[in-house]
């Protein structure tokens, strides 16, 4: 097979080998569970439970009028024993559920198999789709059923189903392509026909020949699904660079999107949780996670009820092998760090990276000497040196004019750069600080 | 919030007072600025042997002198402008190492040591140190050498082993010299394996084709440096060299003599590849190297001088940010 790939990139440690080829396990009934309503891109729900309230399993908790959000469902049945501010694994706090478990892990509904969701109407799908709740479960966590929506004007002819995994460290995808082959191609199939769209690919990087392997099987019969094997390179599972290497096309500077250019990716796991979803009625309530660095004792690939805490996660894995330097949410180049491991298991968390102290130091930025390493690895062929340099001497404008927010903030000019800038660190600033110059302008006029 | 919903059980409290909050990304090369400098010494390395090899002990005297003038010089200079001493970067040895390369190895010892010090301050220090320099500094101290004592500078010796018992110094003239001065039909004697090997008159370190081109390989390979500008210099006047040779063989040398003969195989490979003073994107390299090419053999065959490469360079260095300006890629998505 001939391996396709986008134009930069890095080749950083793979660390896979921690967790590659662990069976999914399942983790005891944890007593609590700790459920935000803000899960996703978009408005969050609003609780429609009270305290004191009993719930089950699959029940709804929360849910929002608006288009682009999703609802939560209960991870566990039991009893409502707070609702308040809580921390949250993007660093803020946020409205959260908080559910005593009975002990008993009684489903509302139980699921039922046997239902055929290729039967459905596309309205019907994207219905279902947003009951369950499902969102991305790559880690963006944009809410399934609008991507599922394009405008009536935008053609789109290819969906492509991201089983990719270029982070370092995390393998649940792998996993999950390993061990639920044939499930993916039917929430392909799902997505496929919500769309109206004939041709489905399955874009996975040549590290993983066993996951190619598993879905070339799982697609046989179906001759308009493609599995194409990728270069092994970051970021090769961003949207944008997966669009670039599997159909040749490039999406446009925001705001344009994937759909511009007659693209929908999804992730492999979403394919998996609105098949089952679909199939038997099942909401998003868990979801694989790997648990993995050199900081924990015995890294898994685990399937985590949403709402789990880290802590007790971290318990289950063996506890921490020493000193640790960070605690992620997600991988070594896009992952959030942690100040708490009191923090809940969410719908867009992938991964939790334990980084034992010294593995990422803070480093001192130098001057740039103009090597040019950023600009070869840049995968939006942007010049990220001069962008910072504007971003850090405020220079939006000039910033802007230089397409810094083209720029996808995946650290790739961070990683090769030897004079050790904060590069992307001060882009997204630059970023921030000209889309809300813009938002001051607009609320102007 | 009450404190216990953040630090939960005691045992990991203590563990989590020391964890490190950034936003990412949490993985770094381990390429330093440092590593790649002492990675550019080593490339320079068997040129430099090479030098000390045809020339002799004087060579490495120049090349010592050279390298630890440098070093010293910014080490006592840094401190009066209120910068704080980087030697340990590298860059320093490096600007002195290239510089005692690229001088004849019957310059004076004092001349090395004062072409070192203008190398550092007036070539690099004055503007802030290393990234902020224009100019290759190296080249700053070679041409500042070559304009204020011209005889001296170009003043070439026979090769004389560095193990063979004769230690007279056989003054002679460069191969492009001879080409300047006598014309085409006087280099016909030259062999071009010499030439591609080393066994000629030259400055210490351009003399070895080969070893020069190893070296590149090696920078190339570490992907310090990427081919663009070296293969762009050398096509350019090899090209046009070419052209001229096509039309009057008589007059004019073959390209391959052009390419093996004087400092351009150094100057394309090392010094017009200097990070700092060179454009940033792909296509601003390839210009850059053409346009070194291009005014290295406009000097060459048109000029005063036998050799162009420097001043080329320097042109080029001058009209970086311009190429840098007009060479920006249009980014993703924007075709």
């Amino acid at each position: 097979m001939k391996l396709k790939t986008f134009l930069g990139g890095i080749h950083p440690p793979g660390n896979k080998r921690l967790s590659e080829g662990k069976r999914i396990e399942a983790i005891p009934l944890p007593q609590k569970v700790y459920i935000p309503l803000v899960q996703h891109i978009g408005a969050p729900c609003e609780a429609k439970v009270e305290i004191g309230q009993k719930v089950k399993k699959g029940e709804l908790l929360a849910d929002s009028q608006a288009f682009v959000s999703a609802p939560v469902h209960a991870s566990l049945s039991g009893s409502v024993i707070e609702i308040k501010n809580y921390p949250h694994a993007g660093g803020n706090q946020v409205k959260t559920i908080i559910i005593e478990s009975d002990g008993l892990d009684e489903w509302v509904k139980e699921p039922q198999n046997g239902q055929n969701p290729l039967k459905l109407s596309p309205d019907e799908i994207k219905q279902k789709i947003r009951q369950a709740g499902i969102v991305g479960l790559g880690g963006a966590a944009f809410p399934s059923h609008v991507k599922l929506s394009p405008p009536k004007e935008k053609k789109i002819d290819a969906v492509i189903l991201n089983g990719v995994e270029c982070e370092p460290y995390l393998t649940a995808d792998h996993q999950l392509m390993m061990e639920k082959p044939a499930d993916i191609v039917k929430g392909l199939q799902i997505i496929m026909r919500a769309l109206g769209v004939k041709q489905g690919y399955i874009g996975i990087e040549a590290n993983k020949p066993d996951a190619v392997q598993a879905m070339q099987e799982a697609t046989k019969e179906d001759s308009h699904i493609e599995v194409v094997g990728l270069k092994v390179k970051y970021p090769q599972g961003a949207e944008k660079q997966l669009i670039k290497a599997v159909l040749d096309r490039e999406v446009p500077p925001p705001p344009g999107l994937p759909m511009d250019v007659g693209a929908v990716i999804q992730n492999v796991g979403t394919a998996y949780a609105i098949y089952e979803a679909l199939s038997s009625g099942k909401p998003l309530i868990e979801r694989v996670v790997t648990i993995t660095g050199k900081g924990i004792k015995k890294p898994k690939n685990l399937s985590l009820r949403i709402g789990t805490l880290f802590s007790e996660v971290i318990d289950y894995c063996g506890g921490l092998t020493g000193e640790v330097g960070k605690i992620l949410m997600g991988g070594p180049m896009m992952g959030l760090a942690q100040y708490t491991t009191q923090v809940p298991v969410i719908k867009g968390t992938s991964g939790i990276l334990i980084l034992p102290k010294g593995e990422s130091p803070p480093t001192k930025a130098g001057r740039c000497i103009n090597c040019g390493m950023c600009v070869r690895a840049c995968p939006m062929k942007l010049i990220p040196s001069i962008l910072g340099t504007y971003c850090e001497r405020d220079l939006l404008d000039e910033a802007e004019e230089a397409q810094v927010l083209n720029c996808i903030e995946c650290g790739s000019c961070v990683y090769v750069c030897p004079a050790k800038r904060h590069l992307v660190q001060i882009i997204k600033y630059g970023k921030s600080a000209i889309l809300a110059k813009k938002r001051e302008q607009k609320n102007k006029s | 919030m009450q404190s216990e919903n953040i630090v939960g059980k005691e045992n990991m409290s203590d563990i989590l007072d020391m964890v490190t909050v950034s936003t990412s990304p949490h993985a770094r090369s381990k390429d330093t600025v440092a590593i790649i400098m002492y990675c550019v010494l080593l490339a320079i390395l068997p040129t430099s042997l090479a030098g000390v090899y045809f020339f002799g002990i004087k060579a490495l005297i120049i090349i010592l002198i050279g390298t630890l003038g440098a070093v010293a010089t910014e080490a006592l200079v840094q401190p009066l402008l209120g910068q704080k001493i980087s030697i340990m970067d590298g860059s320093a040895a490096v600007t002195g190492l290239l510089l005692a390369l690229t001088l004849p190895p019957t310059t004076p010892w004092w001349m090395v040591l004062v072409g070192a010090a203008i190398a550092i301050i007036i070539g690099k220090l004055i503007y802030g140190g290393l990234g902020n320099n224009p100019f290759n500094p190296a080249l700053i101290g070679r041409v500042v050498l070559l304009v204020s004592w011209p005889v001296q500078l170009t003043r070439w010796q026979k090769p004389v082993f560095l193990f063979s018992k004769t230690i007279d110094t056989i003054t002679t003239a460069s191969p492009l010299g001879i080409l300047k001065d006598k014309g085409a039909a006087h280099i016909a004697n030259i062999r071009l394996l010499d030439l591609f090997l080393g066994n000629r008159a030259g400055c210490i370190g351009e003399v070895s084709v080969l070893l020069i081109l190893l070296g590149l390989g090696y920078l190339i390979w570490k992907g310090y440096v990427t081919w663009h500008i070296p293969v762009c210099c050398l096509g350019t006047v090899f090209l046009f060299s070419g052209i001229f040779w096509l039309i009057n063989p008589a007059q004019y040398a073959n390209p391959l003599f052009h390419l093996f003969s004087g400092g351009l195989m150094f100057g394309a490979c090392f010094m017009a590849t200097d990070m700092v003073t060179s454009p940033i994107t792909t296509k601003g390299m390839m210009i850059f190297g053409a346009g070194a090419g291009l005014i290295t053999i406009i000097i060459r065959l048109f000029g005063g001088y036998p050799e162009g490469i420097s001043f080329a360079i320097l042109f080029m260095n001058a009209v970086c940010p311009l190429i840098d300006k007009y060479t920006m890629p249009k980014g993703f998505g924007r075709a």
